[in-house]
């Protein structure tokens, strides 16, 4: 099945706005996506008819907004080949199940002497829990390398994975490079040595289907706001029997299956990971949101966003800008990074945001990949599902105008 | 809403110190050297100062950023070279005043500096213009 961008476009009411008089062309989906109809609808639906607390009272209403929660969750479990949606913790966005690996699993798990292996293009959120983590605990933090081309120095694996390599942290692919990376490959190498694999799966879920046997992940992560949901509800996958074993994240209501004055016992998986009321609405906003992808086929969505990506490579090419990690879109994502001669990316952003573009400048929360690449910031134009040729071509007219301003 | 051009942002003045920074380089022997950025959008600033007594005798920069930081940092070296720290601090928290929405003071005296003035309708680069100033008036608190 084709995707038609043009057909998808009126699914997103705020394609119905102007900027500056013009057609919205909305070039930072890797930022956050826009929502469809579908997942606003939903949510609305849900406060106006279903809205109670979950898990905790006995009346028909509750009932209704526990199963439209359970679903969202079952929906997620799906969405990522996940064996049983007891193996979905929801969350408030990938960065907090990156840190309930941290606080829960790694905590318990790893210790002074043991080293954890994150890659030199993680985003921040990958990468700082692991600095507090191994600073905390007194294990060594390495840092796999990337080729000028933007791909993984996976042939580097045997040195950088060794016998004390207790976890491998591992962007699926890479917020600022596009580049998609061999996380089987890791996957297989630190389990080879007893060690786990965390996947940050924020910027693959939303684009390629994503399916965690394939990858053979112990954890992955991501977040509903870049997949067409809303902010406020994201995912961890995590392996049952680990589920199992770790210790709770937080403390409070709806994670525990007894309370006594002076300690607790827990409540079954993920309800144990799931302590105070959860952004419930959001959960089942997520859920509209994977429907949404699923019916229009994550391969056709990979698909579509692999030949606009080539032809965004192409116009990039033909104005003369630095494109940043592979050219080779099999390889590749649709975060594309670029730097035009002479035009600092603040600038950029500024004279193309007058033709009603949105792309982002700065470092893309990965400043020591920003150092790697040898540029202080890029520009960064990311596709989705509602982009077209035609919002490639404004915004290639677009910088054409800035190069102008500063020739 | 009110209508906003590129022309009031990229004014020819701006684009001009842009293309050609005045006092850009290091500066030896110096005072005090600073080091500052805005993490969030990369600009970085390496600040030069040397004083005479209370005279800021000789500033310099360097620096890697969007014309709007390194064009501001360019008019700021021009503008506070020679003035003593108080009148140099005065100039600095006038172009802050500026950026804030507020009255500058003697708009005569800012020169071309007023030509920072359209940054103003452009909230999110009001960090870039104030990245040389905030780091002067840092400098200026170390007057040997």
């Amino acid at each position: 099945m084709t995707l038609d961008p043009e057909v998808v476009r009126k699914d997103f009411p705020i394609f119905e706005t102007r900027m500056r008089g013009k057609r919205l062309v909305y070039l930072d989906s890797a930022n956050t996506s826009q929502k469809p109809r579908q997942v606003i609808e939903r949510m609305v639906e849900f406060y106006e008819h279903e809205n109670a607390n979950i898990h905790r009272a006995v009346y028909e209403l509750a009932e209704r907004s526990t199963a439209a929660y359970e679903g969202a969750r079952a929906k997620c479990a799906h969405f990522i080949q996940a064996p049983s949606p007891r193996s979905i913790v929801f969350t408030r966005g990938t960065t907090e199940s990156i840190n309930l690996v941290r606080y829960s699993w790694a905590r318990a798990n790893v210790h002074e002497g043991d080293e954890v292996l994150v890659t030199e293009m993680e985003h921040h959120s990958n990468l700082v829990p692991w600095q507090l983590l191994t600073q905390e605990t007194g294990a060594t933090l390495r840092n796999l390398p990337v080729d000028d081309d933007g791909m993984l120095r996976v042939d580097l694996l045997e040195s950088f994975i060794t016998d004390r390599t207790k976890l491998v942290c591992v962007g699926l692919m890479s917020n600022v490079l596009g580049t998609i990376n061999p996380v089987r490959r890791l996957a297989d190498a630190v389990h080879a040595v007893g060690g786990l694999i965390m996947v940050d799966a924020a910027q693959a879920a939303p684009h390629m289907p994503v399916d965690v046997s394939e990858l053979d992940a112990d954890f992955l992560a991501f977040s509903s706001h870049k997949m067409c949901g809303p902010t406020g509800a994201g995912v961890l996958y995590g392996r049952e029997r680990l589920l199992e074993e770790m210790p709770p994240f937080h403390g409070g209501g709806e994670m525990i299956r007894e309370v006594f004055a002076d300690h607790s016992t827990w409540n079954e998986i993920p309800h144990k990971f799931e302590a105070g009321t959860m952004n419930i609405a959001q959960a089942v906003g997520l859920g509209a949101a994977v429907d949404y992808l699923q019916s229009l086929g994550m391969g056709s969505v990979r698909a579509h966003e692999m030949e606009l990506t080539a032809y965004a490579l192409e116009q990039l090419n033909a104005v003369g800008a630095e494109v940043h990690g592979p050219l080779d879109v099999a390889r590749r994502g649709g975060a594309i990074s670029f730097n035009v001669g002479g035009v600092h990316p603040h600038d950029l952003a500024t004279i193309v945001d007058q033709e009603g573009v949105c792309i982002r400048a700065g470092h893309h929360c990965a400043q020591p990949l920003m150092r790697r690449l040898g540029v202080p910031a890029t520009a960064r134009a990311s596709l989705y599902i509602y982009n077209t040729r035609e919002d490639i071509d404004v915004l290639m007219g677009a910088l054409e105008q800035a190069k102008g301003w500063f020739a | 809403m009110v209508r906003m051009s590129l022309d009031e942002l990229y004014k020819e003045v701006i684009l001009d110190h842009y293309r050609t920074p005045r006092n850009r380089g290091r500066l030896d022997p110096h005072d005090v050297k600073l080091e500052r950025n805005n993490p969030l959008c990369g600009d970085e600033l390496e600040l030069y100062l040397k004083f005479d007594g209370e005279d800021l005798e000789g500033i310099a920069f360097e620096g890697k950023g969007c014309s709007i930081s390194m064009a501001s940092a360019s008019m700021m070296t021009e503008k506070v070279k020679g003035l003593d720290v108080k009148q140099a601090r005065a100039v600095a928290e006038s172009i802050k005043r500026m950026m804030a929405g507020e009255e500058p003071g003697d708009i005569n005296e800012l020169g071309d500096l007023v030509s920072l003035k359209g940054v103003v309708k452009y909230p999110v680069r009001i960090k870039c213009a104030l990245l040389g100033w905030n780091t002067l008036l840092e400098g200026l608190d170390e007057v040997p």
